[in-house]
């Protein structure tokens, strides 16, 4: 196709009046302590680092770094908590807490969001419509689980495996923390949770809501810091088991680090996924699910659907409305209600998204990239697509964790089965097409942990989540979820 | 006794569904618990053991494709067939193991009857692992355990039949392929369960046993990219740590027995199955 024809089909964003939320109700502090032992205490070695606003670079708040020895005070009140106090409450008195969480972090939801936005750059609509009332569903699906592990598949009276240490991402900052606190204090373990260095704030503030729950003091204890502090949690003889969300890369040294110790280990990695669009699909649906399912928070998911793959009969096509619908994206302040796209979190992502993006060209891909006005300040990158992708460019191997979208082609079920496999990731897959049989025989044989067919990028509380192959192991989420916090 | 002579048998691999000796050519000397010769045993190479993970991933979408009431068929087969040997798996069990017959076919009675068991769980486990997941939103939610593909066993060194068909079953019964390397000292219940599979309708390829020197071929399959999973079961602590490190090279599944792989427990099962959950929108 001629890209000048493409350009020309644009018809480009509308123009909507600025609505944005306001930041008043954040309440951000200037400075944030550890929250060890139902407390928030400063660092040992008095060491800080600030949290920024990526959409344009203000700092929100200054931040402690965790040492070695704070890791270790952490992991202290975690045990002498559990030893204590967890392991001798009921599972119905654990239930009552994890609800009252739930309903804490609802009435609190607005500020949670407003915080999230903030501090990850992410529009206010996801933070508002997903990431918060997600975390809220979390605490109060597990909550009603905690008295009733006998039920849960494990065979009679599981027992939980003791102090957990939690390493979360920053791309869902507040849902990852619910994702990996609900089930495990729901199965009776205590905590020690590692928030990501540039999405510290949220985490914090669900600490003054544990607080608020009157949680006894050390079942959750936060540390904020960088990848030393989850080192020095990963590396703790007083930690049971570690959880971690991340890139396949850390996440493989985590692996090796654990081998010789008896931790137990949960891995919620990277991924490449593969969105798969047969001809007969519903075609405006399968449009904006292919762009909710890499736009959605600016691409920085696992489980994106970073590779498109397409029907050749259809490839022209749906390259041309996706093309015009990306220039449609509403990409901006984040804190803005009608924004689609918000900022990249970092200056580090960033870089990486741009040396990915270059590759894709350099490699001969067709780059489109919508022609929006970029912010001057704050991490910014315009969402991208690229047509004319191999399977053995970069950019369709790699996981770029940013707003850019390679499509392939195939022809028969067969290949894009093939094609969708053709990676070491197995996270998640999307399937469109109209026909359930042709559905289904695709799912079953789909190397991946989650798909979704006619939709993408649904998450739910009663729903396991996770991966195969080198996305890690273990499920969050649902009945199976609790299967990493017991000692099954 | 008789002054026939008997007719000695020639212990080999299983590679897909046929009993190669090793490529290298090498065997080595087997002893009984009590230190007499047994026999020649074939010496697998890394080669072998390609060649087995080639097996396995060749014939893993098969199997896992063919229905689960027919894997439970073909695992029942193979204990209507250890069955009717059970007196040379006695002896075997009982020479390996420097067991009395009456403790060795014992143990193998208990082989048998974990291999009934397994049988009977290939059309369970989506049930009991899987399931409908109520999702708030017009979207049916359903989770199965699928699994992870390609499985190394390295196998018990004592428990040369039980503990055998414990580390093969378990994950063979989920759908998985294994390539399992047999107890270096006392391989040949392992060969004749092997052995058995060629005539219970196994399709090649399912169960791969190789022979060998376990420190050998043991990182061979830990470092391996087409292996998903490897279960450790045949090493000491500290040669598990090893392999384990290896194995996170490519995030493998890392199962490692302990105390609480009791009888009825269901660890093995789960340690080689990927929940996978399909969403799918509801409308008119």
């Amino acid at each position: 196709m001629d890209k000048k024809d493409l350009v020309n089909s644009q018809l480009g964003a509308l123009a909507y009046d600025a609505a944005p939320e306001s930041a008043l109700i954040a309440r951000i502090k200037q400075s944030y302590g550890l929250f060890i032992d139902g407390s928030f205490t400063e660092a040992s070695a008095h060491e800080q680092f600030v949290t920024l606003n990526p959409a344009n670079e203000d700092v929100l708040a200054t931040v402690s770094r965790a040492s070695d020895d704070d890791v270790d005070r952490a992991v202290a009140s975690a045990r002498r908590a559990y030893q204590k106090v967890w392991s001798k409450t009921s599972g119905a008195e654990r239930s009552k807490y994890l609800f009252r969480i739930a309903r804490l972090i609802q009435e609190r939801s607005r500020e949670l969001a407003v915080v999230e936005t903030l501090d990850n750059g992410k529009p206010i609509r996801e933070s508002r419509d997903i990431d918060i009332p997600l975390a809220a569903a979390h605490f109060f699906y597990y909550a009603g689980w905690a008295d009733k592990l006998d039920h849960a598949g494990f065979g009679a009276n599981p027992q939980p495996i003791g102090v957990a240490g939690q390493i979360i991402p920053w791309n869902f900052p507040l849902l990852m923390a619910a994702w990996k606190l609900a089930p495990a204090l729901a199965a009776g373990n205590t905590c020690v949770l590692k928030p990501a260095e540039t999405t510290p704030l949220t985490a914090l503030l669900l600490a003054e809501i544990l607080q608020q729950a009157e949680l006894p003091d050390g079942v959750v204890n936060i540390v904020t810091g960088d990848g030393a502090t989850g080192a020095a949690l990963v590396g703790h003889p007083g930690v049971d088991k570690i959880a971690f969300t991340g890139s396949t890369e850390v996440g493989r040294l985590i692996q090796q680090r654990v081998a010789s110790s008896q931790k137990r280990l949960t891995l919620e990695l990277g991924g490449k996924g593969a969105n798969i669009v047969f001809e007969d699909a519903p075609i405006d649906e399968m449009i904006e699910g292919i762009i909710d399912g890499i736009f959605f928070n600016q691409g920085h998911v696992c489980c994106a659907g970073s590779r498109l793959l397409v029907q050749e009969s259809i490839a022209d096509e749906v390259l041309r409305r996706l093309v015009r619908r990306v220039e449609q994206l509403r990409v901006g302040d984040p804190m803005d209600k009608n924004t689609d796209v918000g900022a990249i979190n970092s200056a580090a992502q960033l870089a990486r998204i741009q040396e990915l993006t270059a590759f894709g060209e350099r490699e001969g891909a067709t780059r489109y990239s919508s022609s929006c006005v970029l912010p001057e300040k704050g991490y910014w990158f315009a969402p991208t697509v690229f047509a004319d992708v191999a399977q053995s460019h970069r950019i369709a191997r790699e996981e770029i964790f940013g707003p850019v979208l390679s499509v392939l082609t195939f022809r028969t079920p067969e290949e894009a089965v093939t094609k969708a496999n053709n990676t070491n990731y197995g996270l998640a897959c999307g399937v469109w097409s109209e026909k359930g049989s042709r559905t289904l025989w695709v799912a079953e044989r789909l190397r991946a942990g989650v798909i979704w067919a006619n939709t993408y990028n649904r998450f739910d509380p009663t729903s396991p989540f996770g991966g195969v192959r080198e996305s890690g192991f273990g499920r969050e989420g649902g009945r199976q979820g609790l299967e990493a916090y017991l000692n099954v | 006794m008789s002054d026939r002579l008997e007719v000695r048998k020639t212990y080999k691999l299983l590679i897909n569904g046929a009993f190669p000796r090793s490529e290298s050519g090498r065997t080595y000397e087997v002893l009984t618990e009590r230190g007499e010769f047994l026999a020649n045993v074939a010496q697998g190479s890394r080669k072998d053991l390609r060649e087995a993970v080639g097996a396995a991933r060749g014939a893993q979408a098969k199997w896992w494709g063919s229905s689960a009431y027919n894997r439970g068929q073909v695992i029942y087969r193979l204990a209507e067939m250890a069955e009717s040997r059970r007196a040379e798996l006695a002896e075997h069990v009982g020479l390996a193991e420097g067991l009395s017959a009456k403790q060795a076919s014992k143990s193998v009675s208990r082989a048998i009857d974990r291999m009934v068991w397994y049988a009977g769980w290939t059309d369970k486990i989506a049930q009991v692992f899987g399931g409908a997941n109520p999702v708030a939103g017009p979207f049916f939610n359903f989770s199965i355990p699928k699994p992870s593909g390609v499985i190394a066993v390295i196998a018990s060194q004592n428990s040369s039949l039980e503990g055998f068909v414990d580390e093969v079953l378990a994950p063979i019964c989920a759908g998985n392929c294994v390539v399992a390397v047999a107890s270096e000292r006392r391989p040949t219940p392992s060969v004749l369960l092997g052995e058995m599979t060629a005539t219970s309708d196994f399709p090649a390829g399912v169960l791969n046993v190789v022979t060998g020197v376990t420190s050998e071929l043991a990182p061979t399959l830990a470092s391996h990219e087409d292996v998903d999973g490897i279960d450790l079961a045949g090493l000491d602590f500290e040669s598990a740590n090893e392999l384990h490190v290896i194995a996170a090279g490519s995030i493998k599944r890392v199962f490692r027995p302990d105390e609480r792989d009791s009888a009825s427990t269901t660890r093995r099962l789960r340690a080689f199955i990927e929940t996978s959950t399909v969403w799918h929108t509801i409308g008119q």
